[in-house]
């Protein structure tokens, strides 16, 4: 670890340049996954623990239509679009149903999902690890000590594209408005004539087609495996949590945090790297326990 | 009344239940059959190495069939195999092996693929003291472990990269000087390549600059890579299945990393070849088994013949390069025939007594178990990609292309 802190140090800016872009990748694509994440458990208060496993399956749906040399700006809204659609069957099939039952009901049907889908697509793609090679050309900078593939660039471009269009859909739309007035309270809107069923389908549907952004951008920049969904799960889960529940500017900042963090932490044991979300998480939780203890009022 | 009648149906059931366990108790040998038994990964996410397995057991299968089968006490028997899907869950497949040995009456057992599969089967085989021929399991801890029916025919994970080191040192009047960069997979099979790497380093004096451990769900390993661009290491290893291999490659063309000598260990699973293959040239391959091995015995003809009559059975899955996971499934199923036949007969313990002693030469290397039950006559071949995607044998420093330089 000393002699990794002397390279960070001897080698700065260049070394950090490097990481840092490498952080503000992984954090675009996290930040997607997030999103849907954070909206989901604040509109319907379901924890999905499929949440990486849309992320994937988009991914691997994006290898299937590249196979087809399909150009990946017509690959990306046909695989949001059959992402929504079955985020919206899925919906109607299992989250229907669970919706107003207690924690661990949407926990265990959700990881039960979750393993259906990797078998699934383990079925149809197989376990060889996958990814998309664009053959785009990389930049590079201080004699090549830092690198930057157009493919990585591409990704940020669509991921801050797609995050602005959702911030306006939330903003501006009708749908939107619905969306946020279910998530504040559920029974008003209903009292208001917002269909909240249709809310909530629309929701899921809309998580599921974000995520399936998300495993697009992956599988251009990473590679993706059937049984990856974890590591999109927990990021995801640690940057909600570290956000605020129901803070939804807070996720994107939250996201490229993290990102950077991994990066960072991934630097001095690469080990760690994937451990770091878990980390953030427990940490979260244990501040906001600790701060709510000290703010607790207690009648003597 | 009712009682009597309650009591009927459960004697009945156990009466056919009696049976049907005496019945699979004789399945080792039914009629003029011998039934092997092996839980395998058809499903999860083994399936496919699990595939090549099975295909290379039911290869050798069909060809010893068909050149007369195994001759015991004087009779002609066929060979079969019996498969259970193990969904690539080391927990499944020990229920399963107990399952083959105890409802199906199996007594001789074939490997599943992995050695995480392997480790969860061996403590079962050897409870029941059934003997098992295993391919696919190349930990070195799996010898360790004192098991007696336990015999693989593959070369153990210690020896996967030492030859890399050995040629890298090659390269120079004085190994210490290099420098070299690793990165494995925590998983145990990949820790057990890590020692070998490590023990092989230490044995030249090499400085190891970077030693990275890489996640299980690795998809981006742009840290390491980072590390080995700033510090210029003279070779750089990785392993970590195929997923190590996909994303080593694919982030050294990203981050434009080119270092004198890269070793990586599963490039033809990760096709790294066909998927980057300008990356990929110059690349040290190690491997089981290659096609060009000057190797032969009686059933199959040489390595080169395997292959032919391999890819004629099953080429639709293999229009290029034949796994050697399926070479060695092969070469288990014929330690099995020679070990039957000096037997000469079907006593599990003279059967495991005839394995232990099996030395022979086949299409895949040399055959012969140490004390601890691994092969200790057939080397790890090591392979270089060249620019047109072929993979070339190089036995010597002098083989091989020298610095890899790739003008990304």
């Amino acid at each position: 670890m000393w002699d990794d802190l002397q390279l960070l140090l001897v080698w700065a800016p260049v070394v950090n340049i490097q990481l840092i872009l490498e952080g503000v990748f992984i954090g675009a694509i996290f930040a997607l996954s997030a999103y849907g994440l954070a909206l989901v458990w604040g509109v319907m208060n379901i924890k999905n623990l499929a949440q990486g496993d849309f992320v994937i399956l988009g991914g691997y749906l994006a290898f299937a239509m590249n196979m087809y040399n399909i150009p990946l700006l017509i690959i990306l809204p046909i695989i949001m679009i059959i992402m929504f659609v079955y985020g919206w069957v899925i919906y109607l099939l299992m989250i229907k149903r669970i919706l107003d039952q207690d924690m661990f009901v949407s926990l265990l049907a959700t990881f039960g999902l979750s393993l259906v889908m990797q078998q699934v697509i383990n079925l149809f793609f197989g376990p060889e690890v996958q990814t998309i090679d664009m053959q785009l050309p990389v930049f590079e900078a201080f004699d090549s000590m830092v690198t930057v593939p157009s493919s990585k660039l591409l990704a940020l471009g669509l991921a801050g594209i797609i995050a602005f269009c959702v911030v306006l859909f939330m903003k501006r739309s009708r749908m939107g408005q619905s969306i946020r007035a279910t998530a504040q309270d559920p029974r008003a809107a209903r009292v208001l004539g917002i269909n909240t069923d249709r809310v909530y389908a629309f929701t899921f549907a809309f998580n599921s087609a974000l995520c399936g952004a998300a495993g697009v951008l992956v599988s251009i920049i990473f590679v993706i495996q059937p049984f990856y969904g974890i590591t999109y799960s927990m990021g995801s889960f640690a940057i909600v949590t570290a956000a605020g529940l129901g803070n939804l500017p807070g996720v994107i900042v939250s996201a490229f945090g993290i990102g950077l963090f991994t990066k960072y932490c991934g630097f001095f044991e690469s080990a760690l790297e994937y451990a770091a979300p878990v980390g953030v998480l427990l940490s979260v939780l244990m501040w906001r326990q600790i701060t709510m203890r000290r703010n607790r009022q207690v009648v003597r | 009344m009712k009682h009597s009648t309650i009591k009927t149906m459960v004697a009945g059931a156990a009466i056919a239940a009696s049976l049907a366990f005496s019945g699979s108790a004789l399945a080792k040998v039914e009629g003029d059959t011998i039934i092997l038994g092996s839980a395998i990964s058809l499903t999860g996410k083994y399936a496919t190495n699990g595939l090549h397995t099975q295909r290379g057991y039911d290869y050798a299968v069909k060809v010893i069939n068909e050149k007369g089968g195994v001759n015991v006490g004087g009779k002609s028997y066929k060979l079969a195999v019996k498969y259970y899907d193990d969904e690539s869950t080391p927990a499944r497949g020990a229920q399963l092996a107990e399952r083959l040995i105890q409802q199906d009456g199996v007594e001789y057992m074939l490997g599943p693929y992995s050695s995480g599969l392997t480790k969860a089967i061996a403590p079962v085989s050897e409870k029941f003291g059934v003997p098992m021929v295993e391919a696919e399991g190349a930990s070195r801890s799996l010898f360790t472990q004192g098991y007696r029916y336990l015999f693989g025919v593959l070369s153990t994970t210690d020896l996967y990269l030492p030859a890399a080191i050995e040629m890298a040192a090659a390269s120079t009047d004085d190994p210490t000087k290099l420098r070299v960069a690793v990165a494995f997979e925590g998983d145990p099979f990949t820790a057990d390549i890590r020692i070998g790497v490590l023990e092989k380093l230490a044995e030249y004096g090499m400085q190891v600059i970077v030693d990275d451990q890489l996640p299980a769900d690795l998809s981006d390993m742009s840290t390491t890579l980072t590390k080995v661009k700033a510090l210029k290491p003279d070779m750089l290893i990785v392993s970590g299945h195929s997923k190590g291999a996909a994303t080593a490659v694919r982030q050294l063309d990203e981050m434009k990393v080119n270092v004198p000598i890269v070793a990586l260990t599963h490039c033809e699973a990760a096709k790294v070849q066909e998927k980057f293959p300008k990356t990929a040239t110059g690349l040290l391959c190690p491997t089981q088994w290659v096609e060009t091995l000057s190797k032969s015995d009686k059933y199959f003809g040489t390595a080169a013949q395997w292959n032919e009559g391999f890819k004629a059975d099953y080429g639709e899955f293999y229009p290029t390069e034949v796994p050697y996971q399926s070479a060695q499934a092969s070469a288990a199923v014929i330690v099995f025939k020679e070990a039957f036949e000096a037997a000469n007969s079907f006593d599990k313990d003279k059967v495991r007594d005839a394995i232990s002693a099996v030395e022979m030469e086949t299409f895949y290397g040399n055959i012969k178990f140490s004390e601890a039950g691994n092969n200790i006559a057939k080397p790890m071949f090591m392979r270089q990609i060249q620019a047109d995607g072929s993979y070339k044998l190089v036995e010597k420093f002098g083989d091989m292309i020298f610095p890899r330089n790739i003008d990304y």
